[in-house]
């Protein structure tokens, strides 16, 4: 190995996992992360399907393998050049690096729920997002939760399948990120009605058909086929939504206690300055663009330019520490002149 | 055996033999309307449609009836072209001119 250095930009678990399989390696991993925390979203859940695992505990054993890796923290990529076999990159911290390649490792953007105007996010009392139930689940305080729900509605595809939303991809982890946030609502208020407004239930992974039937069987949780097309607030604060069940052909109406909606994933905001930056390319769903989508989703067309994770489009947990071990061999072999 | 009476009659089956349905009017709205194409059947013009719990109306069911062969003149009536459906429709479906382009085919058939 010429240049043993890789960049790792975005310390979420996509990043954590390819740095600390290139440092076993024998490489020397840089995780250049602009907050002030590893763990990315993840860092944010409470509990992990299909297993329930505990998200924090997780990312702490994660980060428990990164003795010896570098991790500048609140800083960013400032520029970065193409140099010889290498990059030469500047850090918004003033340090400099020269690389033998980069792995980029940015993940997602939650989308901004209050975009969705005919929602309620952010005007009316009782409307939070996926996201902001997963901190509560972690003991974060929300006003906005009352302390006993009567009745509780998820908003599948917010943001998600919604040209208007510009955004025609589907999210395909929140359809299970409901059902299982369903269930952990029926547990903690065993007498409220829960009910799930979706357009098609995508449940594709690994048991996860078990938490639909769960969700059924178990817990009574009520499923209709309809999109939400607008939510109201009434006198009593209550949230009232409106939708077609589209299975029995009827207009309906449903007065809820809280409302929660499936914000979905999008591309970072700095994908395109990223990907310009090295003369990599953005995909049509706005996500950085692999060299295909099916053998090499890892590789980008620029040599010594690697992806892992939810950058290249939204993924599970698995799926993106997965990518990351395969990225840190890529690149191994990269900078070892294999293919 | 005509002429006999058995006390009960066959009732027609609702069953829709897909492979026989006639979709002339869907293709003629196709060409006018080529959105049509990409409804995934959500609802949300029906449930922010304004004339719809009284009336009946549906563009998700006006769709859905083309594609399966069915006349949909009576639903048509109760449209207002007021356009609500169009601004809620994700597939980003012109909704009113779908309508509008309907109500065409149905005056010169
Ligand atoms: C509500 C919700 C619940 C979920 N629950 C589950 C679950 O239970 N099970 C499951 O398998 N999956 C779940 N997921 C999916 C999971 O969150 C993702 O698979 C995972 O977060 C992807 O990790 P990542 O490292 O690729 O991206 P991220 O988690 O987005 O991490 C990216 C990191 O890069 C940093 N970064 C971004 N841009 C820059 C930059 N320019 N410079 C420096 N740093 C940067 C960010 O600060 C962040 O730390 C859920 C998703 C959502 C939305
Ligand atoms: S996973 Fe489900 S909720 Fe999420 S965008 Fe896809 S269909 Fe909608
Ligand atoms: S245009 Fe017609 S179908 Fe659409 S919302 Fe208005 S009345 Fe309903
Ligand atoms: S809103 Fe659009 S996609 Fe949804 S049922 Fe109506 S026409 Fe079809």
């Amino acid at each position: 190995m010429e240049n043993k250095n890789v960049l790792v930009i975005g310390g979420g678990i996509a990043g954590m996992e390819a740095a600390r399989r290139l440092l076993q390696l024998g490489c020397e991993p840089v995780i250049v992360e602009q907050s002030d925390h590893l763990g990315g979203h993840v860092a944010g859940w409470h509990k992990l399907f299909p297993d329930m695992m505990s998200a924090p505990e997780l990312v702490e054993q994660m980060a428990a393998g990164l003795d010896g890796v570098t991790v500048y923290y609140r800083t960013r990529v400032a520029n970065m050049n193409r140099l010889g076999s290498g990059y030469s990159v500047m850090l918004s911290n003033g340090m400099s690096l020269q690389c033998g390649a980069v792995l980029i490792s940015t993940g997602f953007r939650l989308f901004d729920a209050s975009k969705k105007e005919e929602y309620g996010y952010g005007v009316y009392d009782h409307v939070v997002t996926n996201s902001d139930l997963e901190a509560w689940f972690g003991g974060a305080p929300d006003d906005r939760i009352p302390d006993s729900p009567a009745r509780v509605a998820f908003v599948h595809c917010v943001g998600s399948r919604d040209l208007k939303a510009g955004n025609p991809q589907c999210s395909k982890v929140c359809c299970m990120t409901a059902i299982k946030q369903a269930i952990e609502m029926k547990e903690k208020f065993p007498s409220a009605e829960v009910w799930c407004f979706y357009m098609d239930l995508r449940l594709f992974g690994k048991k996860y058909e078990d938490f639909y039937i769960a969700a059924q069987r178990d817990h009574g949780i009520h499923f209709v086929r309809g999109r939400v097309s607008e939510v109201s607030e009434d006198i009593h604060g209550h949230v009232v939504l409106k939708a077609e069940d589209t299975l029995a052909g009827t207009p309906v109406k449903l007065n809820a206690d809280l409302l929660v909606l499936m914000a979905g994933m999008l591309c970072n905001d700095d994908t395109q300055g990223l990907a310009r930056m090295v003369h990599a390319d953005v995909d049509s769903d706005g996500f950085m663009r692999s060299r295909d989508n099916i053998y090499r989703i890892n590789e980008s067309n620029r040599p010594g330019i690697f992806f892992a994770g939810a950058c290249t489009g939204t993924k599970t947990v698995p799926e993106t520490v997965a990518e990351a071990r395969a990225a840190a061999l890529d690149i191994y072999n990269y900078l070892n002149g294999r293919d | 055996m005509e002429g006999i009476d058995f006390g009960f009659g066959l009732s027609k089956s609702s069953s829709v033999q897909l492979d026989k349905v006639d979709l002339t009017l869907y293709r003629r709205l196709e060409a006018l309307e080529p959105g049509v194409r990409v409804c995934m059947a959500c609802g949300s013009c029906t449930s922010t449609c304004t004339a719809g719990p009284w009336s009946g109306m549906s563009v998700r069911k006006v769709i859905l009836n083309l594609q399966r062969g069915k006349d949909v003149g009576r639903m048509l009536s109760c449209c207002m072209l007021c356009g609500k459906c169009t601004m809620v429709c994700p597939r980003g479906i012109n909704t009113r001119h779908l309508i509008l382009s309907l109500c065409r085919i149905y005056e010169k058939v």
